[in-house]
């Protein structure tokens, strides 16, 4: 992946990438004749699923979710908002334990309850609010117009069904295809995620594919009914390096083909860099920036995304020298004080920050925010 | 979430005391079932232990008075003296309840000492010396394990009643031993495994490198770390000796008369069931209770020492 | 795997001659001989009867005729009833104790997984409690006094069904029931955990994203991956099923094999106990592997590697 280049001597500006992508990936209206359209044409649909549209896809106001534990209530998601554009890809960056999973989770509203429950806010999907919905129909959105990537194939394969119909559970399901019908789309589905003889291998069980493979497998999952949404969860986290950039690709490549919008989690900066339109950090179970790629990567607004591209490992690092990280751990979810969760580890944090938790509010004119009070236009940080 | 919690002891600056076994402790202790489990386990310790003691009369003298003014038949519940009535000898029901809960609790603590006896080296030898020598052992553990349990209980017990092993405390140590020799073999197998897993991780490695004798290494690093689940193995084996020993007694074989075993006080209450129901109620209560309180303790115990399984919290 | 199959099926033969011989020399160990019972006997009686039984011979001769005689199907002379064979003596046996296995295994399974299911499915609530602790309370009751307190309800009392015997449906009923009670409570207890555990896998996650009905999730991918497990304990339930069988035969006074075995036991029959002990651990043998072939057949991790 691609390095940040920063200089230490600067005060922790982020100077622009050499291959810094030019502008915002457009997104393809899918021409009604092609290839790629007549093989995932739903039966009786003209039109292809996906096209750009105005408006937010994915709208989240105000999503809270915690979790009710002996030990106290954590609040794993603490009054986020975000909105996803239509064929947009969406980046939720950041460490373990920040809450991202979570968000996506609650998105679909997947949610383990007990002990986890959904408390506040709203969830537009498509002008739908999810959280409203009763449970029949939030089943039938799933699958069908959100699909959702996860981390770990090997755990979250069934190992004792085969691959094929584990594909063709949600088609059947949602689009009420014959058996025969539905084996052909799923065939259709692995070629395109990049599994040869895709034919012989219907009837094989996951514990029979690599973990690419496993991966690939899930993503034909996901996108198996045409979605227009893919929750991506860490996709990548559990393979190999040389098979994560594949799949990212993969993941990329057919997003744009059918106009999907992607919902990528991941805690690697280098990951978010290359495939999203705009990136969202999270910390503590909130928003704290948010902006474009290029954006975030070259005028960052808080010290914590600060410290996230510092600690990327450069080339030109000279070896042996110790890694930069941020020091210090993230903050306890139960019963948060009302200041800045990420004061205790920040180099320059004021009494403020300790006292007062930061809005998230605007840098510059172009949808770039941040929750921080130093570099607010009044603060202490220029 | 595992990591929000640890890291919300760090954050919040108390040092907890953790450990395997405290952390182990605090869990059982929030089980209500193991701690209803713990009361019972407790409860027959102690009318172990202090039975004779406390017991009003012997548990083999008959009180021919009483039987007599009755017509030769049982005492009920409730009556004067014997409150727990008695059987249809006049022999009083509390007191050989209690000589029953002593046999029970005997077997269960010496039983497992004889599994642990042959079962922890067998299984450690196999760990970990491996290869040929963990060949020959897993075989012979697979052909006793082939024997159905109390066949070869029955076996054993019938074919030495008359040695001088048979004879001892009127058959108690002939049952200690018929029922270990039965039953080490799961304890084995566990051994044998944690022994495996344990062998190839890297706190071993360092301390053979270091240059710490084979012993020393099995003694002071693999036995502490792999006890738990042998722990939970042998609690967990318990209510199985307890109802081998019941089932011998019921059958004939086991404790020999005047001791009063549970299970040949159900045998010898059999045939008064419709009249004094007691005779076979108290002593199968008896029973329940104790492999009730080792189950829930054993369960208990597995619950709070392999977290993992249970996934709460 | 089909090698693996090979190696379980040949090693049941080292197993049972292992049974035997320790079986045939812990008998032979035994001070005093067969003939030690009622009457004392005078000496060339006894060497007389010895001769005809073929006890004056050295032991490892003995072994060899008696497995001899056994590899013929002869199970040798009962040393008590004179008159017959031991297989005179088992062969009415050998059919009724089978069916009595057969008949409580398949109540077990009928009763034990549901049970297990339904309790998990209701974890913390009321069905769990209902189903953990109705499995409890026969976990903690040995065979020999569910059957006496069945008894005592159902034929004395309430005289739905007959006290002892074996004619006819009526008396199948509760020697089924009083030998079904523990496995049943096995089966449900290991359903229940097993059910939990896969409860909480991340394909059931997954199969939830796919939008499919919650009780396809159940279905297909809940219990099909809980029954797996399952199936490990049928081994040890298969043996419960032969060892238990000849307790509850005594009770309920059921003409199957356990109740001679009983009776071999306090009148020393030798041959009898010998042949008995011994197709016993064969048919445990037997079930096992059949288990273990099951198990093998229906995990696709172990079919196809």
């Amino acid at each position: 992946m691609h390095s940040t280049r920063s200089s230490r001597e600067s005060s922790n500006r982020v100077e622009p990438r050499a291959d810094a992508v030019p502008d915002s990936p457009t997104i393809v209206e899918l021409p009604p004749g092609s290839a790629a359209v007549a093989a995932l044409a739903r039966p009786g649909d003209a039109a292809p699923a996906n096209q750009r549209r105005e408006g937010n896809l994915l709208d989240v106001r105000n999503l809270s979710t915690q979790f009710f534990t002996p030990a106290g209530v954590v609040r794993a998601v603490d009054d986020v908002s975000f909105t996803l554009g239509y064929g947009e890809t969406l980046g939720l960056v950041g460490e373990s334990g920040c809450g991202k999973s979570v968000t996506a989770l609650s998105v679909t509203r997947l949610v383990a309850d007990p002990p986890g429950k959904i408390v506040a806010g709203e969830v537009i999907f498509d002008g739908i609010d999810v959280l409203k919905l009763d449970e029949d129909e939030v089943r039938k959105l799933r699958g069908k117009e959100i699909g959702f990537i996860f981390q770990d194939p090997l755990t979250s394969l069934n190992p004792t069904l085969t691959i094929g119909y584990q594909i063709a559970e949600a088609i059947r399901q949602h689009m009420g295809l014959s058996k025969q019908a539905a084996n052909d789309r799923v065939v259709e589905l692995l070629s395109k995620v990049g599994i040869p003889r895709a034919k012989d291998r219907l009837k094989d069980y996951p514990h029979q594919f690599s973990g690419g493979m496993r991966q690939r497998v899930m993503i034909a999952i996901a996108l198996s009914c045409d979605p227009k949404l893919i929750l991506a969860d860490e996709p990548t986290t559990a393979l190999d390096v040389t098979i994560q950039a594949q799949i990212l690709e993969l993941i990329q490549r057919l997003s744009d083909e059918f106009g999907t919008a992607v919902l990528m989690i991941t805690h690697d900066l280098g990951i978010a860099a290359g495939m999203c339109d705009r990136i969202n950090v999270m910390y503590a179970g909130r928003i704290v920036e948010t902006g474009s790629v290029d954006e975030l990567f070259e005028d960052p607004q808080m010290p914590y995304a600060w410290g996230l591209l510092d600690s990327l490992p450069r080339l030109d690092d000279v070896r042996g020298d110790r890694l930069r990280t941020i020091e210090g751990l993230p903050p306890l979810l139960i019963d948060p004080p009302d200041a800045c969760r990420f004061n205790p580890r920040c180099p320059y944090a004021h009494d403020l920050c300790r006292t007062k938790e930061p809005d998230l509010t605007a840098r510059g004119a172009t949808g770039h925010f941040a929750r921080c009070w130093a570099t607010e236009p009044e603060g202490w940080i220029r | 979430m595992a990591t929000t919690q640890a890291v919300g002891r760090a954050a919040t600056g108390r040092r907890e005391r953790t450990g395997l076994w405290w952390d182990a402790w605090g869990r059982l202790r929030k089980n209500k079932l193991a701690l209803v489990g713990l009361v019972g386990v407790v409860i027959l310790m102690f009318a172990a232990i202090f039975g004779p003691m406390l017991a009003p009369y012997p548990y083999q003298d008959q009180d021919l008075q009483a039987i007599a003014n009755n017509g030769f038949r049982p005492l009920p519940i409730g009556s004067p003296g014997h409150i727990l009535g008695t059987d249809q000898l006049g022999r009083d029901m509390l007191s050989r309840l209690l000589d029953g809960a002593r046999i029970s609790m005997s077997v269960a603590l010496v039983v497992q000492f004889v599994v642990l006896f042959i079962g922890l080296p067998i299984g450690a030898a196999a760990g970990w010396f491996a290869g040929r020598v963990d060949t020959f052992l897993m075989r012979f553990t697979d052909v006793i394990y082939a024997f159905p349990d109390l066949l070869f209980l029955i076996l054993l017990s019938v074919t030495l009643r008359d040695t001088p092993l048979g004879q001892a405390y009127d058959g108690l140590l002939l049952v200690f031993v018929a029922i270990g020799l039965t039953s080490w073999v799961t304890v084995a197998r566990l051994v044998r495994g944690q022994m495996l897993s344990l062998k190839e991780t890297e706190f071993v490695e360092a301390a053979k490198a270091i240059g710490v004798s084979d012993r020393s290494i099995i003694s002071r690093h693999l036995l502490p770390n792999g006890s738990g689940p042998v722990i939970v193995a042998i609690t967990l084996g318990i209510p199985g000796a307890i109802l081998a020993e019941a089932t011998l007694a019921y059958i004939g074989i086991g404790v020999q008369p005047p001791r009063a075993s549970w299970g040949s006080l159900i045998a010898d209450g059999q045939k008064y069931i419709r009249s004094d129901p007691h005779l076979v109620l108290l002593p199968a209560i008896c029973i329940a209770v104790a492999l009730v309180s080792f189950t829930f303790l054993g369960d208990g115990l597995r619950d709070a020492l392999d977290p993992k399984l249970k996934g709460k919290q | 795997m089909k090698r693996y199959l090979v190696r379980r099926v040949l090693w049941i033969i080292p197993v049972l001659v292992a049974v035997s011989l320790i079986t045939f020399f812990l008998m032979h160990a035994v001070p005093g001989g067969p003939w030690d019972q009622e009457k004392k006997l005078s000496p060339e009686v006894i060497a007389r009867l010895n001769q005809i039984y073929g006890l004056d011979q050295p032991v490892y001769m003995q072994y060899l005729n008696w497995i001899g005689g056994i590899l013929q199907g002869n199970l040798g002379p009962s040393y008590v009833f004179k008159d017959r064979t031991v297989n005179d003596i088992i062969a009415g046996g050998i059919p009724v104790t089978i069916q009595l296995g057969i008949q409580a295994f398949i109540l077990a399974v009928l009763v034990g997984l549901p049970l297990g299911i339904v309790a998990a499915l209701g974890h913390n609530r009321w069905p769990d409690y209902v189903a953990t602790g109705l499995s409890v309370v026969w976990i903690a009751t040995p065979s020999f006094v569910l059957a006496i307190i069945l008894i005592i309800v159902f034929s004395v009392d309430l005289k739905w069904f007959p006290v002892a015997g074996w004619e006819g449906p009526q008396t199948w009923v509760l020697p089924t029931i009083a030998l079904a009670a523990f496995p049943i409570a096995v089966i449900a207890r290991y359903t229940r955990a097993s059910m939990l555990e896969v409860t909480r896998k991340d394909y059931v996650r997954t199969a939830q994203s796919k939008g499919i009905t919650g009780r396809a999730v159940v279905y297909r991918h809940m219990i099909r991956n809980a029954l797996i497990p399952v199936v490990t304990i049928m081994g040890p339930i298969l043996a419960f099923l032969v060892t238990g069988s000849f307790i509850v035969e005594h009770v309920f006074a059921v003409p199957g094999v356990g109740r001679y075995y009983l009776s071999a036991i306090t009148t020393r029959d030798y041959p009898l106990l010998m042949a008995t002990t011994l197709i016993y651990a064969f048919a445990v043998a037997v079930l096992n592997l059949v288990v273990d072939i099951l198990y093998a057949y229906i995990d696709p991790r172990i079919r196809y590697s």
